[in-house]
């Protein structure tokens, strides 16, 4: 695992630049149970493939990334898919600079929910301030897909999104997303640096003031 | 091999204190049972044929245990003349390990048997035949023919771990075999978990044993448990879900109806109860499996523990041996490391504990009880993904209370191997980095005292290191270790080894161990000591107030010898009670952040309210 500091959970929330000028990114992970989120996450951090076990809650890791002008500290909230934990997520993906839906293209299923996921996070964020990526996992199963390329890529186009085909299972395209996403994210920080913890500030007051609605319609929607 | 069985009904003229004082743990001194043990059973050939012999029943007859209002299982039913029996010290054992304990099906006498075990309240005659028809329509019971034995499947093929029970077909012979189903639906008769093949395939059984349940409640009643040949059925209703075991494994009704429990808490652990209420309230016939969905595989691992690992059946905690200075010193780093909301410090290896450190205030409310700490290990158990990196995921524990999370961090601290578990849980849900930075505090000190790897030295003991001949295991609860009365109750136990070696030998072991249990814990007619003559081994089970004591020994063993080690087991486990348990579980004092969470409930549970309201309203 990298080299972590950070010192509690103040320090989380403020300045987002560490001392060596390293950029502390947090990059939740979303999508449907099974769509390979964890796989992802294993490549990203130890380029390995495991057959794994669904997540319970979430898994948090991390990834240098090492740009030439910058090093991005990558944190990894790999949140769980299944359906129990759809309350929680918010917890995770709250003042994220990076968020990651995925889908598995073998899955027409969980191209719908990542749809879903995606109204869910345009309700927490304004376009534009955190990157999404789309991602559609799993492409060595190309003959059994269920999701073509042109559907998933439309979609992203439409929304402004950051589009990649993965396989976490061979490593096709999986570093490439990591590096397009750090290179997107250095950008969006170096416009406005300050945007990611005003938002998440925001999004605490909305849980403590115990008006869940947005978080609710969450396990709602998706849930449907 | 001749066969016998004994034991002592604690008779009312011999007081229960009068055994503990002659025989405390704490006592090197003689035990003196031989003088209560001494009731020879008359008649050796009609005494208990042990464990393996087949069930000889045939026939249809079965009994239906319904009670009203009654909170503790009666498990008499058909054991009317057997009880009266053996109270008179005479041979009415002969059915007790050939049959669960209130199996009615006695064939030489079916008729009476069957109004016999019916009769327990609101009388149910005439409703049992057709309830077993039901049952039988609904494909649990075809046993008309009687032939295969109910043991030709105990500890056989369908204790292994497969993987692929999901998709076992239900119609087939051998998914009837299994030596326990567990069923979960819901009140509307919605399947929501069987523990072997698809619930969706199982609809109408559940709706059977549903239609089963509100049958007996529109009488005003509840169903309980149904007996039949070879299996019980036991039914536990819990809110808005009714667990269902249907089992030939000859465990007394009241195990496989705190095995139920089990399941319920662990579907709570995840849901907590008072959403599932919820939910169910909302919506009665909400399909619960999309929110279990990913999780049939705890709850399969938590059947399987359930089989294999006598915690379950005991209560109580299995920790890892360990020289005391030096669990001692893994508590005192767990005690450094500390933030605010941090109410347990669990750590584990090779899934035993090895030491917990716990919040003052959180002590003195509730205690972790140790059905608590087994649902958060088969959890750790049940998922891989753990090793990936660190876990931040709510969690509820039942028993400290059902109705709210705590934040659970895990992570292992020595990869890749990942053996040693951290468990770290907080009632803050926004604590992460906080109780992350606690874990590398706890890196930091383990490193500097080279801790990791005396822990990857320890491990558990031989029977043999007693030094006692003949006795191959045993399994012994403390109730009250000194100076520690809320502490976590722990057990010990060496590990099982020849002739318990192969998976079938330690199940039928353990099989052993819990038919005497079912006899001490014995609702109608609880016995404070037994010897039991099995085919292969004599056991020896003792419960005193102070301790709750199995043993297995070698088929050779005479009475007196046995009594002798017992003698000598006590006394080396006083000896070495320092490494065996957690002697001084110790404290630290996190007092609640006031500008978090709460303003500093008394206990963990108060705050945990206040924490998690938002969280709860949810779902
Ligand atoms: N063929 C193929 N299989 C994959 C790929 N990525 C993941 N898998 C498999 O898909 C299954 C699920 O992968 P996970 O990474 O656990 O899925 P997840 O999204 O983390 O699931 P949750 O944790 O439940 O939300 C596993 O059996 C993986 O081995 C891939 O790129 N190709
Ligand atoms: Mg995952």
């Amino acid at each position: 695992m990298a080299e972590r500091r950070g010192k509690g959970a103040g320090e989380a929330r403020s300045d987002p630049r560490g001392k060596s000028g390293m950029l502390r990114v947090k990059m939740v992970l979303l999508g449907s149970s099974g769509v390979g989120k964890s796989s992802l996450a294993l490549r990203f951090s130890k380029d390995d493939f495991k057959d794994s076990a669904p997540t319970v809650g979430c898994a948090y890791l991390t990834q240098l990334v090492c740009l030439h002008d910058a090093t991005l500290r990558f944190e990894i909230w790999d949140t769980a898919g299944q359906e129990k934990y759809h309350s929680v997520t918010p917890l995770y993906y709250r003042g994220a600079q990076a968020a990651l839906i995925v889908y598995d293209i073998s899955n027409r299923e969980s191209f719908m929910r990542a749809q879903l996921w995606l109204k869910e996070l345009e309700k927490q964020y304004v376009p534009g301030e955190t990157v999404v990526g789309l991602v559609a996992n799993k492409s060595d199963l190309s003959s059994s897909r269920q999701v073509s390329l042109q559907e998933g890529r439309s979609l992203a186009e439409n929304k402004g999104l950051l589009f990649m085909e993965t396989s976490a299972k061979s490593g096709n395209q999986v570093s490439e997303l990591l590096l397009d996403i750090a290179h997107r994210v250095k950008l969006s920080s170096r416009e406005d640096k300050g945007l990611a913890e005003w938002r998440e500030a925001d999004c605490v007051d909305m849980h403590r003031e115990g008006r869940p609605r947005p978080l609710s319609s969450c396990c709602l929607t998706i849930g449907l | 091999m001749e066969k016998e069985h004994q034991e002592i009904e604690q008779p009312k003229a011999v007081r229960c204190c009068d055994l503990p004082s002659n025989c405390d743990a704490n006592q090197t001194g003689s035990v003196e049972v031989p003088a209560t043990i001494s009731q020879d059973n008359p008649d050796a050939g009609e005494l208990d044929c042990g464990i393996e012999d087949p069930f000889p029943c045939k026939g249809d007859d079965a009994a239906i245990t319904s009670t009203n209002g009654l909170s503790e299982p009666q498990g008499a039913e058909g054991e009317g003349a057997p009880a009266s029996a053996l109270s008179d010290g005479t041979a009415g054992e002969a059915d007790g390990l050939s049959k669960p304990e209130g199996a009615a099906a006695d064939e030489d006498d079916p008729p009476e048997n069957v109004s016999d075990s019916a009769s327990t309240d609101n009388t149910l005659e005439d409703s049992n035949e057709f309830m077993v028809t039901v049952l039988a329509r609904g494909g649990l019971e075809d046993q008309a023919d009687g032939t295969p034995s109910a043991l030709s499947e105990a500890g056989g093929p369908a204790q292994g771990p497969a993987p692929s029970h999901r998709d076992e077909d239900v119609t087939a012979e051998s998914w009837r075999r299994h030596r326990k189903h567990v069923f979960v639906l819901s009140e509307a008769g919605k399947p929501i978990y069987s523990r072997y093949g698809n619930e969706e395939a199982l609809s109408s059984t559940m709706g059977v044993m549903m239609a089963l349940v509100s049958f007996v409640q529109s009488g005003d009643n509840t169903i309980r448990s149904i007996y039949s040949d070879e299996h019980t059925v036991v039914f536990v209703q819990q809110g808005p879900l009714v667990l269902v075991s249907v089992s030939c494994s000859r465990q007394s009704e009241q195990q496989l109806r705190s095995e139920l429990l089990y399941v319920y808490r662990q579907i709570v652990s995840m849901l907590t109860q008072a959403s599932i209420t919820r939910i169910f309230e909302r919506k009665k016939n909400y399909d619960l499996r999309r929110l279990l969905a990913g999780s049939e595989k705890i709850l399969d691992g938590l059947l399987n523990l359930v089989d294999s690992d006598p915690s379950f059946l005991l209560s109580a905690v299995h920790c890892l041996p360990l020289a005391s200075s030096l669990r001692d010193s893994l508590s005192q780093i767990l005690q450094k490391a500390i933030t605010p909301n941090l109410v347990f410090s669990i750590l584990i290896a090779k899934n035993q504990l090895l030491t917990i450190v716990q919040e003052k205030t959180v002590i003195e409310d509730a205690r972790l009880e140790p059905a608590d700490l087994h649902l958060l290990l088969n959890l750790i158990g049940a998922s891989s993904a753990f090793q990936a990196g660190e876990i931040w995921t709510p969690i509820c524990l039942p028993l400290f209370n059902p109705d709210c999370y705590f934040y659970a961090y895990i992570s292992y601290l020595d990869p890749p191997e990942c053996t040693v578990c951290l468990l770290l849980l907080s009632t803050d849900k926004e604590a992460f980095y906080a109780v992350a930075e606690c874990k590398r505090k706890i890196d930091e000190g383990m490193r500097t005292q080279n801790a990791l790897r005396s822990i990857a030295r320890a491990q558990s003991y031989s029977a043999s290191q007693v030094g006692v001949s003949d006795l191959r295991h045993f399994m012994y609860k403390p109730f009250d270790v000194p100076d520690n009365h809320r502490q976590l109750t722990q057990f010990t136990s060496p590990e099982m080894e020849a002739p318990y070696s192969s998976e079938e030998e330690r199940m039928r072991l353990l099989d052993l161990y819990r038919y005497l249990h079912s006899r001490i814990h014995s609702s109608s007619r609880p016995l404070k000591l037994i010897y039991h003559v099995a085919e292969r081994e004599t056991l020896l089970a003792w419960v005193t107030s102070k301790f709750e004591l199995y043993t297995c020994f070698s088929p050779l063993v005479t009475k007196a010898s046995a009594i002798n080690a017992i003698t000598k087991l006590l006394r080396w486990i006083k000896k070495e009670e320092d490494r065996l348990f957690i002697r001084n579980p110790p404290k630290y004092s996190t007092t609640p952040n006031p500008s978090k969470s709460s303003r500093g409930g008394k206990g963990g549970s108060d705050r945990q309210d206040t924490t998690d309201n938002g969280f709860l309203s949810l779902l």
